[in-house]
C-alpha cells in the first residue's frame, strides 16, 4: 500500500514531463530529447528562488512556467521551425529533430555543469509528515502531487473545453486538414511546443521540492518521459497520465522490493511489454 | 560473382598500401602518438561498424556503448580461463545476441522507437550487470591482466577496421546489401518484392553490433580494471554518432573523415577543458544538423556535382 | 473450376468504416479479371488485402488453395503475387536495371547475379525500354516509370499480377501502347487482376469483371453483361445524390 501511494505521488511529476513531451511530439512533431534539460533547469531555478530569495516553489511556478514557455517558443521558432520547413517527409524531420535536440541536450547540460558542477542539490521544503491511510508520507510529495493534478486538470480543460485547445488537438490529428479549417498550423505548433516546455518546467520545479537533483540527470527523465509517452500513445493525455502513474508505481515497487539499482530495468520491462503487445499505446487504435 | 573490376582492384591495392603504412606507426612512436593512434583506430572501427547499419537504414543507434561494454565484460569475466582470441569472438557473439533482441523488439516499428530504446540500453545493461555481479560475487570490478601492450591493441584494432571494411564491401555486393538499398529507397516496394524488411534490418544490426562488441573485447586489456560505469559509458555511443555523421554515412569510408579531426579535437578538449566536453558535443550535433546534414563527404560530393554541372553548362554554351 | 486465387468473404474495417465488406470472387488461371467501380468503392483496398499491404479484418484469401491472407506482404510476394501501385513507386536512387532486378531477386524467382541482370534486360526490352538499363529512373517520364514498375512486377514471374490503375494518367498514344502491352501479357497466359477506370481498356482486355460499390461486390461476370447491369449503371451514374 505504501508502495502504491509513493509510486502514485512520484507518478504525478512524471505525468507533467510526459504531458510536456507528448504535446511537443504529438502536436509540434518534434521529438524533443532535450526536454529533460528544461526539467532540470526548472529544478535549479526553483532551488535558487527558494534558497536565495525565500520564494515558495509553488509561487515560483508563476515565474518558472511563463519563462519556460517563452524560452521554448524561442527554441522552436529559431532552431526547430527551419527543420520542419526543410523536411521532405516525417522520417527526415524525425532524424533532424532528434539530432538537433541531442545538440541542445549536451549544450544545456554542459552550461549547467559549468554553472553548478556535477554535485547533487536539494533543499528543505515542507518536510513534514502527512498521514495517508495510516502511513506517513512527506508533505512536500503530497503537495507536489496535488499541484501536478491541478495543472493536469487545467491542461485537460484547456484542450477539451476551449476553442484554442481544440485547434491544438486538430493539428495533432492532421495538420493538413487543420490548415483547411483556417487554423494557423505553424503558430499552433509553436504554441504547443512552448506549452509542453512550460508543463515540463512545472514538473521539474515540483520535483525539486522532494528530490535531490544534479545537472546531468536530465537525460534519464527524458527517457522515462519518452517511455511514458509511448505507453500512453503519442498525443494522448489520459494515456500519458495513466502510464506515468503505472511507471511511478512499478519503479517504486522494484526499488523497494528488489533493488534500487534496477529502476531503469523496471522502466524497460514496461517498455518492452508495450512494444511487443501494444506499440500504438494503451488507448491507441490499431492502425494498419 | 567474385570477379573484381578495374576500380575495385585499384581501391583494394590503395587500401592495402594504406593499411601497411598505418601498421608501421608503432615503429615511429610509442608514446602520445601511439595512444592517439589507438583511439583513432578504435573510433574508426566503431564508426564504420555503426555505419554498416545506420548508413543505409537512417536509424540512429545509441546502442554502441552497450555492445562495447558487453565485449569488454566478456573478456573481463573469463580472461583467466579462456584464450583471449576466443573471448574476442565471444564478445562479438554476445553483442550480436543483444542486437538481435533489441532488433526483434523495435525494428518492426518506426525509427523513433528504436532510438528511444537504444538511448537507455547501455544504462539498462549496466544496471543488470552490476546487479548480477552483486548477487553472484562481492566485488564490483574485474581485473584484466594480459601480455598485450598498446602496440598489440593498435594492430588488432587496425585488423578489425579492415575486417569491417571488407565485410561492408561484401554486404554491398550481396543480396542483403541489395535489399538494404531497396529498403532505403522505398520500404513498401521492398516488402512487395518479397523482402522481409524487419529480418534484413535485424541481421545487419547484429553484424554491426558484433563488430562493436569485438572492438570492446579488444580494448579490454587497455583498462586493466573494469567497472560497469566505465565499461558502459554512454558517451561512446554519442561520440560515434557525431563522428560518423560528421564524416557522412553515404560511403563506408565517410565516417573516417569525421573520426580523425574529431578524435583529435575531443582528445585536446578533454585534456585541457574537461568541463567543456558536453558543450563541444552539443555544438557538434548542432553543426551536423544545420551546416553539414550529409556530412563532410556529402558536402564535397555536392560541390563536385555542382562544378561538374557548371562545367557542362560552359561546354554546352560553347557548343551553342 | 480451376481457381488460382480465391477471395472468400474478405472484409476490411478502418475503425468504424467498412472499406471492403464480405467480398468473394475467384480468379481462374490465365484469366484477366477487371476490378472496377466508382471512386472510393474499395477496389484498391481489395488489392491491398490480396498483396498483403493490409490484413483483412475477416474472411480468407487463398492462392492455389493455400491461405495467404494474414501473412506479411513479403511472404505473399514470395508465394507469387506481384503488383504495381496506384501512384507509381520507383526506386529513385537506382538505375532502371536495378529497379527491375529488385523484382527478380527476392520473390518467387530468387535469381541473383548475371541471371537476374539478364532477366532485367530482357524485361526492359519487353516493356519498351531497351538500351536504357543504366539510366537513373528518377529522370524518366511518367509512362517510362510505369513501364519500370511493370517490368519489376514481371521479374518475379508472378502467379498473379495485380495492376492498380496502371493505365491511369497516360495520354491517348501512350494508352494504346499500354493496352497492347497488357494484351500481350494476357496472351502469354499471365493471370492478372486489373483495377481500372479506363473503360476502353476494360472492354478490350478483360475476360471477366467484378464490380464494387461502397465496399461490396454488386456484380460479376462477362464484361458487356456486367456493364449493362442496371445496378452497375446506377453505381456509376448515381440515382440522385451521387454525381
Amino acid at each position: 500500500m505504501q508502495i502504491i501511494v509513493t509510486g502514485i505521488l512520484l507518478g504525478g511529476t512524471y505525468a507533467l514531463i510526459a504531458l510536456g513531451l507528448t504535446l511537443q511530439y504529438g502536436v509540434a512533431r518534434i521529438m524533443n530529447l532535450a526536454n529533460g534539460e528544461t526539467f532540470v533547469a526548472a529544478c535549479f531555478i526553483a532551488f535558487w528562488l527558494f534558497t536565495a530569495m525565500q520564494i515558495n516553489p509553488l509561487v515560483g511556478l508563476l515565474v518558472i512556467a511563463p519563462a519556460a514557455f517563452a524560452i521554448n517558443w524561442a527554441i522552436y521558432s529559431i532552431l526547430l521551425k527551419p527543420l520542419v520547413d526543410r523536411a521532405k517527409n516525417r522520417g527526415m524531420l524525425e532524424v533532424d529533430s532528434i539530432l538537433a535536440t541531442f545538440g541542445l541536450l549536451f549544450l544545456l547540460q554542459g552550461l549547467m555543469l559549468l554553472a553548478f558542477g556535477g554535485s547533487y542539490f536539494s533543499y528543505t521544503f515542507l518536510a513534514e509528515r502527512f498521514m495517508i491511510l495510516g502511513n506517513p508520507f512527506g508533505l512536500n510529495r503530497v503537495v507536489a502531487f496535488g499541484a501536478a493534478v491541478v495543472i493536469a486538470v487545467g491542461l485537460y480543460l484547456f484542450l477539451y473545453r476551449t476553442r484554442h485547445g481544440t485547434a491544438v488537438r486538430a493539428v495533432a490529428v492532421d495538420p493538413n486538414s487543420a490548415r483547411l479549417v483556417a487554423i494557423d498550423v505553424a503558430k499552433t505548433a509553436a504554441f504547443a511546443f512552448a506549452l509542453g516546455g512550460a508543463l515540463t518546467a512545472c514538473g521539474g520545479a515540483l520535483l525539486s521540492t522532494f528530490y535531490t537533483f544534479n545537472a546531468s540527470m536530465g537525460v534519464v527523465f527524458t527517457m522515462k518521459a519518452l517511455i511514458i509517452v509511448i505507453m500512453g500513445g503519442v498525443g494522448d493525455i489520459r494515456g500519458a497520465v495513466l502510464a506515468a502513474l503505472i511507471l511511478g508505481v512499478t519503479e517504486t515497487a522494484v526499488a523497494s522490493l528488489i533493488d534500487p539499482g534496477l529502476t531503469i530495468a523496471a522502466t524497460y520491462a514496461l517498455f518492452i511489454i508495450v512494444l511487443l503487445f501494444r506499440p500504438q499505446g494503451m488507448f491507441g487504435r490499431q492502425t494498419s | 560473382m567474385m570477379t573484381l573490376d578495374q576500380s575495385e582492384i585499384r581501391i583494394g591495392l590503395l587500401g592495402a598500401i594504406a593499411v601497411a603504412a598505418l601498421a608501421t606507426l608503432p615503429l615511429f612512436s610509442q608514446g602520445y602518438y601511439l595512444s592517439l593512434g589507438v583511439n583513432l583506430m578504435l573510433y574508426a572501427a566503431l564508426c564504420t561498424a555503426w555505419t554498416l547499419f545506420s548508413g543505409p537504414t537512417h536509424y540512429i543507434s545509441l546502442a554502441t556503448a552497450a555492445f562495447f561494454g558487453l565485449g569488454t565484460y566478456t573478456v573481463g569475466l573469463w580472461v583467466d580461463h579462456v584464450p583471449f582470441f576466443a573471448l574476442v569472438l565471444g564478445g562479438g557473439v554476445v553483442a550480436a545476441v543483444l542486437a538481435g533482441l533489441v532488433g526483434l523488439a523495435t525494428l518492426r516499428l518506426s525509427g523513433v522507437y528504436f532510438v528511444i530504446f537504444t538511448l537507455g540500453l547501455a544504462e539498462l545493461v549496466r544496471q543488470l550487470v552490476s546487479w548480477t555481479q552483486t548477487k553472484v560475487s562481492t566485488r564490483m570490478g574485474l581485473y584484466v591482466f594480459t601480455d598485450f601492450t598498446e602496440v598489440h591493441i593498435y594492430w588488432m584494432l587496425l585488423a578489425l577496421t579492415v575486417a569491417v571494411f571488407v565485410t561492408g564491401w561484401l554486404i554491398g555486393r550481396s543480396r542483403l546489401g541489395f535489399a538494404m538499398k531497396i529498403i532505403g529507397n522505398d520500404e513498401t516496394v521492398a516488402r512487395h518484392v518479397g523482402i522481409d524488411t524487419a529480418r534484413a534490418k535485424i541481421i545487419l544490426f547484429m553484424i554491426s553490433g558484433a563488430f562493436i562488441g569485438i572492438a570492446g573485447a579488444i580494448s579490454a586489456p587497455r583498462y586493466a580494471y573494469i567497472e560497469p560505469p566505465s565499461a558502459f559509458n554512454p558517451m561512446i555511443s554519442f561520440l560515434v554518432v557525431i563522428m560518423a555523421l560528421l564524416g557522412g554515412t553515404k560511403r563506408l569510408w565517410g565516417p573516417l573523415v569525421g573520426v580523425i579531426p574529431f578524435t583529435i579535437l575531443f582528445d585536446q578538449v578533454s585534456a585541457q577543458f574537461p568541463n567543456h566536453t558536453p558543450i563541444v558535443m552539443g555544438l557538434a550535433f548542432l553543426a551536423i544538423v544545420y551546416l553539414l546534414p550529409d556530412g563532410v563527404t556529402g558536402r564535397l560530393e555536392q560541390l563536385r556535382a555542382r562544378t561538374k554541372s557548371s562545367e557542362k553548362k560552359v561546354l554546352e554554351e560553347k557548343v551553342a | 473450376m480451376n481457381a488460382i486465387l480465391s477471395v472468400d468473404c474478405a472484409q476490411k474495417k478502418f475503425g468504424g468504416l467498412i472499406a471492403v465488406n464480405d467480398v468473394s470472387f475467384d480468379v481462374r488461371e490465365g484469366e484477366l479479371l477487371g476490378l472496377i467501380g466508382p471512386n472510393g468503392s474499395g477496389k484498391t483496398t481489395m488489392l491491398n488485402l490480396i498483396s498483403g499491404a493490409l490484413r483483412p479484418s475477416a474472411g480468407e484469401i487463398r492462392l492455389k488453395g493455400e491461405r495467404i491472407s494474414g501473412h506479411a506482404a513479403h511472404h505473399i510476394a514470395r508465394q507469387g503475387v506481384a503488383r504495381t501501385f496506384q501512384l507509381v513507386r520507383i526506386l529513385p536512387s537506382m538505375t532502371a536495371e536495378e529497379n527491375v532486378m529488385a523484382g527478380a531477386v527476392f520473390a518467387r524467382n530468387r535469381l541473383w547475379g548475371t541471371n537476374a541482370r539478364a532477366l532485367a534486360r530482357k524485361l526492359l526490352a519487353r516493356v519498351g525500354l531497351e538500351g536504357r538499363a543504366d539510366m537513373p529512373v528518377a529522370s524518366m517520364t511518367y509512362i517510362d516509370q510505369k513501364r519500370i514498375e511493370l517490368a519489376r512486377a514481371l521479374a518475379a514471374d508472378p502467379r498473379v499480377l495485380l495492376l492498380d490503375e496502371w493505365l491511369a494518367g497516360l495520354n491517348p498514344t501512350e494508352l494504346q501502347i499500354g493496352i497492347a502491352l497488357i494484351d500481350d501479357l494476357r496472351r502469354e497466359g499471365r493471370t492478372i487482376i486489373m483495377v481500372e477506370h479506363v473503360m476502353d481498356a476494360i472492354r478490350t482486355l478483360c475476360d471477366r469483371c467484378v464490380v464494387m460499390n461502397t465496399g461490396t461486390k454488386i456484380a460479376e461476370g462477362d464484361v458487356s453483361d456486367v456493364l449493362s447491369d442496371p445496378q452497375v449503371v446506377r453505381a456509376y451514374l448515381g440515382d440522385d445524390d451521387d454525381a
